[in-house]
């Protein structure tokens, strides 16, 4: 019988792989397409609120997208979107929206409180404790710099 | 009879008198389509949760068998149960309608095999007479436990496996019945470590331990590898029966001619399935499905069946411990 290292070797060389061109492809394409949307979000509401700030309006557009994201993952279809796409729709903010609304669904029959509200998180959980700690370390830097 | 190092051969006989296989609708639509009892129509049968689907796809399993065999409840000794689940709870809560001993039993997705080997034993030396073995899986709750939630838009590796949503029940019994067939031996097998952690790539996590169990079992039984006309892993999928077949050549064992997958075979050519099924219910249905009813039209005589398990859970993946892999061997033969 092979050994462990040696197995390990065998499994690492004949294993079936992705087909990097293939899902860059279509990352890239879903990616892109769901940006696409958001910009025209972005210029239909420049258009429908021409008083409104810009900040305002890419907080509008993040809303919208978000709200999209949730929708899709609500009726079925955003699961069948990753399955092609990978990361194309995991990046974009509808992919983090997928991340809450999933397991806020999938759980939910735990109940309200230890279900969906306990579980609502799991996997955005440590997307949102990069963000706020890596911006407390750029902030400090930033401090740093600022006094030197 | 022990006979080797690690087979048991049963001395009187018994009879594998009734199985009953029930499939999710991906499955119904596979390979064996026209060989299951029953197909659902969706994944919920009406069921708030998929667990509750799972323990109802359980009982229908064991009900249905101990029926169609015209037995009655009372004459079932025991119920061997296993699945995927925290605590067996698809199996033990199945088993709780029936007032019928039950024994879980846990190998992973090698749990039928566990099951019928244990009801060998339980039924040899006229301990007992009658034993309902089942065993089976349900995608979403083994999804959430062991993955993700259902409607996370992520993308499965090519070396994946997708779980099947299947259970399959047998009756074994002592009592002589005509034209069906009996387990002729068992083989326990190892828990077998080759250090793969990659928990997409269950086929080679497992294949080493049913590369064991295959070569302990022919070596006991001095058998060479043309004595079976099929022999059956599990859910290996394509590319662990691969590394199977690969892994026997090796040690001067070729079995070109006899090896199968069920979990390769289970869906058809047409559906997207990555490496194929896998699961407790995986073989439990098959074999229960395809398997029982060839051998009992006389179109397969000896099958070698090797349900193959994968020993992980979320936590211990995540404490970077590798797969062990276990596989059981159960020759089961039509006697003439």
């Amino acid at each position: 019988m092979m050994e462990g290292d040696e197995y390990c070797k065998y499994v690492s060389r004949t294993a079936p792989k992705t087909g990097e061109l293939k899902t860059l492809l279509s990352a890239f394409c879903v990616g892109g397409f769901i940006c696409m949307i958001g910009q025209g979000f972005t210029d239909l509401y420049a258009y429908l609120l021409p008083e409104t700030e810009e900040s305002m309006i890419g907080a509008l557009t993040s809303m919208t997208m978000i709200f999209i994201g949730a929708a899709f993952t609500g009726f079925g279809i955003y699961d069948k979107i990753g399955s092609v796409a990978g990361a194309g729709s995991i990046i974009p903010i509808t992919g983090f929206a997928n991340s809450i609304a999933s397991p806020a669904m999938e759980f939910r029959k735990e109940g309200i409180i230890f279900g969906l509200m306990a579980k609502m998180f799991v996997i955005a959980g440590p997307v949102i404790v990069t963000g706020v700690v890596s911006s407390v370390i750029v902030g400090a830097i930033y401090r740093i710099i600022a006094v030197v | 009879m022990r006979k080797g190092k690690h087979t048991y051969v049963p001395e009187e006989g018994i009879y594998i008198i009734k199985t009953i296989s029930i499939v999710g609708p991906n499955e119904g639509r596979g390979r064996f389509s026209s060989y299951y009892d029953a197909v659902l129509q969706d994944y919920d049968w009406d069921c708030k949760t998929h667990e509750k689907t799972e323990i109802k796809m359980h009982k229908y399993a064991i009900e249905q068998v101990i029926e169609e065999s015209a037995l009655g409840r009372s004459d079932i000794d025991c119920i061997v149960g296993g699945d995927l689940l925290n605590q067996l709870v698809a199996s033990t809560f199945a088993a709780r309608e029936f007032e019928i001993p039950c024994l879980g039993v846990y190998s992973a997705c090698a749990s039928f095999g566990e099951a019928l080997a244990i009801s060998s034993f339980l039924i040899g030396k006229g301990n007992m007479n009658n034993v309902v073995c089942c065993t089976g899986s349900h995608f979403g709750a083994v999804e959430r436990q062991f993955r993700y939630p259902l409607e996370l838009g992520t993308q499965p590796a090519p070396s994946s496996q997708y779980t099947v949503t299947a259970a399959g029940s047998a009756l074994l019994s002592s009592t002589y019945k005509e034209n069906v067939p009996i387990i002729e031996a068992c083989t326990i097998g190892k828990i077998v470590d080759r250090h793969i952690c990659d928990a997409n790539n269950m086929g080679a996590a497992m294949a080493p331990a049913a590369a064991d169990t295959i070569i302990t079992h022919l070596r006991d039984m001095k058998r060479g590898e043309d004595y079976y006309d099929y022999i059956f892993t599990g859910d290996l999928g394509k590319y662990g029966r691969e590394t199977l077949y690969y892994l026997c050549k090796k040690q001067g064992y070729d079995l070109a001619g006899c090896l199968n997958d069920c979990g390769a075979l289970i869906y058809s050519d047409e559906q997207k399935d990555m490496q194929g099924g896998s699961g407790a219910g995986c073989l439990a249905a098959v074999f229960a499905s395809y398997i029982y009813k060839e051998m009992c039209a006389g179109n397969m005589k000896k099958v070698l069946l090797v349900p193959t398990g994968a020993l992980l859970s979320k936590g211990s993946s995540l404490q970077g411990e590798s797969i062990p892999g276990i596989a059981h061997a159960v020759a089961v033969e039509m006697r003439c």
